[in-house]
């Protein structure tokens, strides 16, 4: 796939999912400002997505709605972190810290890509993502230093997400040519500075980052590769919108 | 959302306990209310008006979490990023108004988790209407627009009552309703001018709804005698009566206009400008309000579950030895 073409769908396909899983914490959230909170998330996302996807409409992809909303599970370019179902909050609010993180330093990388489209989108989106990990250290400060019921499950969390988030970093075959034309500073470099990034938070928590090298990154996300849990969510998502394609809902 | 369906079960004069209230504050707080004044938390006042502005407070917040479950289903089914993304905002928006509205009931002496746990427990009540199914994409639009609609009815006359708390929380859900009314509203005219898939889909929900809709503002006051002094400290604002004649004059002429039709053959305006209507099933309503409705337990289960599953968190948050976190935005 053209290197940007495969750069801009991993990055909307992201966006995407992660947006609609957030948006499943209406009315089930810990407290309700939480369930405001990631609403608010899930929108911003949304929002991100719809974007990517108008900068890939732009260039011949086919609409926002039909790209979201007709295709399939192997289609779709999204790391499987972000297709997993919500859990309890620790899982969530832990995806949404190692998430964002990458994710701001990624828009932060992109808002001096090549691509200029992109990066006039990215300036925009790295703005409102500083506020998702604003909110998420907030969270992971707070519970990683409160009670031991709390720092227990936060761990277990952190555990249990970190193969996933590595996952993030999945490359493809476009990656060379992403880097050496400025598309991207590419996903070696950013895993570099997300390390430093979350370590820093998590070392004013009771929480312990485990050796990274030690773990076996979750990866196939990238190449269409998807655990269980992505097409139902698609068939979900589509439910209304394939009952007559051609309507104007 | 919200609608006066929930609190018709005021107490009778005998009950009101105004016997023991001191006769010179009595008088001076209704003389406040009839010019016009706001009675704030820490002023004066009755027993009765403290106890029927928190449970109508609270039975409204009750009625914005509560009502935020049938619409959030649709969220993740939403068709189209437009509508993804508008439905989203709006559902967002009616938890906020329940974080605002369980602010307003707690400058009375309830606290929110005291609130929460009695809208779990079954012991208070919220909007009867979201004790019906939302089944297709149609029946979320059609809430969006004719339940919010009632809605608006109902607070604009409430905003201007007698507690300021819930008055200035009224003004601001009021505002963010109206954005509703037009979400809502531009939502079913797609779907009633659209194909006929959609137009079957949405007649059949506004079928469905009606009976529901009709219900929204309460028994008729024919069958309540006891308003009488929640109108003086002006507490109820209008009449169900009033509230519903209101509502059918809005909309009953912005559905027909867009080919809709409604499921009651009596309905119609007379020359005097009232609406006449077959009067609606207030037995059945009985029922599901106290419980035996289509959705009641769901509706609470869910709420209980996320309460359960997020008590740790709450545990969390009140541990004194915690360390501070500053408020960074």
């Amino acid at each position: 796939m053209d290197p940007t073409l495969d750069l801009l769908y991993r990055l909307a396909d992201d966006q995407l999912i992660l947006g609609h899983r957030n948006s499943e914490w209406n009315g089930l959230g810990p407290i309700l400002e939480e369930d405001i909170a990631f609403s608010s998330m899930a929108q911003d996302k949304l929002g991100h997505s719809l974007q990517l996807y108008t900068l890939l409409h732009e260039l011949g992809e086919a609409e926002p709605d039909t790209v979201a909303f007709t295709r399939n599970a192997p289609q779709f370019h999204c790391c499987q972190l972000t297709e997993l179902p919500i859990g309890e909050y620790d899982f969530s609010l832990i995806r949404h810290f190692l998430f964002d993180h990458a994710e701001l330093l990624r828009f932060e990388a992109l808002a001096d890509s090549s691509y200029e489209p992109l990066a006039l989108v990215a300036r925009k989106i790295k703005g409102e993502l500083k506020y998702h990990v604003l909110h998420a250290n907030t969270w992971v400060k707070r519970l990683g230093t409160a009670t031991e019921e709390a720092i227990t499950r936060m761990q277990a969390a952190l555990e249990f997400t970190l193969p996933y988030a590595l996952g993030i970093f999945e490359t493809t075959a476009a990656e060379p040519e992403i880097i050496s034309s400025g598309l991207f500073i590419g996903e070696e470099e950013l895993q570099r500075r997300w390390e430093e990034s979350i370590a820093k938070v998590l070392a004013q928590t009771a929480l312990t980052l485990p050796d990274l090298r030690l773990l076996t990154p979750v990866t196939g996300g990238r190449h269409g590769q998807h655990t269980e849990h992505l097409q139902p969510l698609l068939d979900e998502m589509a439910e209304v919108f394939r009952l007559d394609p051609t309507a104007d809902w | 959302m919200y609608g006066s369906a929930s609190t018709h079960d005021i107490p009778t004069q005998a009950a009101t306990g105004l016997e023991n209230e001191d006769p010179i504050l009595l008088a001076e707080f209704e003389a406040r209310i009839a010019r016009g004044e706001k009675i704030e938390p820490t002023d004066w006042m009755p027993q009765l008006y403290r106890k029927q502005l928190t449970r109508m407070i609270e039975q409204h917040a009750h009625s914005e979490i509560i009502g935020s479950l049938p619409e959030g289903t649709w969220i993740t089914r939403a068709p189209g990023f437009r509508r993804k993304m508008a439905q989203m905002a709006k559902v967002q928006d009616e938890v906020g108004h329940a974080q605002l509205l369980y602010s307003a009931a707690e400058t009375l002496g309830k606290t929110r988790e005291q609130m929460l746990s009695d809208l779990v427990n079954g012991k208070s009540k919220y909007s009867n209407v979201f004790n019906y199914p939302t089944p297709t994409w149609a029946d979320s639009n059609v809430i969006s627009w004719l339940i919010d609609a009632g809605a608006i009815v109902n607070q604009m006359a409430n905003a201007k009552g007698s507690y300021g708390p819930y008055c200035r929380a009224l003004d601001r859900i009021c505002a963010e309703e109206a954005f509703h009314l037009k979400y809502g509203h531009d939502a079913v005219v797609h779907m009633a001018t659209g194909t006929p898939v959609q137009r079957k889909m949405m007649q059949e929900a506004l079928n469905r709804w009606w009976p529901a809709i009709m219900t929204f503002f309460g028994p008729s006051d024919k069958m309540s005698t006891h308003t009488e002094i929640l109108m003086r400290w002006k507490v109820k604002m209008a009449t169900n009566d009033a509230c519903r004649q209101q509502f059918l004059d809005m909309y009953v002429p912005k559905i027909w206009e867009i080919g809709l039709t409604l499921p009651d053959p009596n309905l119609r305006k007379n020359e005097d400008g009232v609406w006449e209507f077959s009067e609606p099933d207030w037995e059945d309503f009985k029922r599901v309000i106290n419980g035996d409705g289509p959705c009641n337990a769901e509706r609470i289960a869910v709420r209980r579950a996320a309460e359960e599953n997020g008590a740790w968190v709450r545990r969390a948050m009140q541990q004194p030895q915690a360390r501070y976190v500053r408020p960074l935005a």
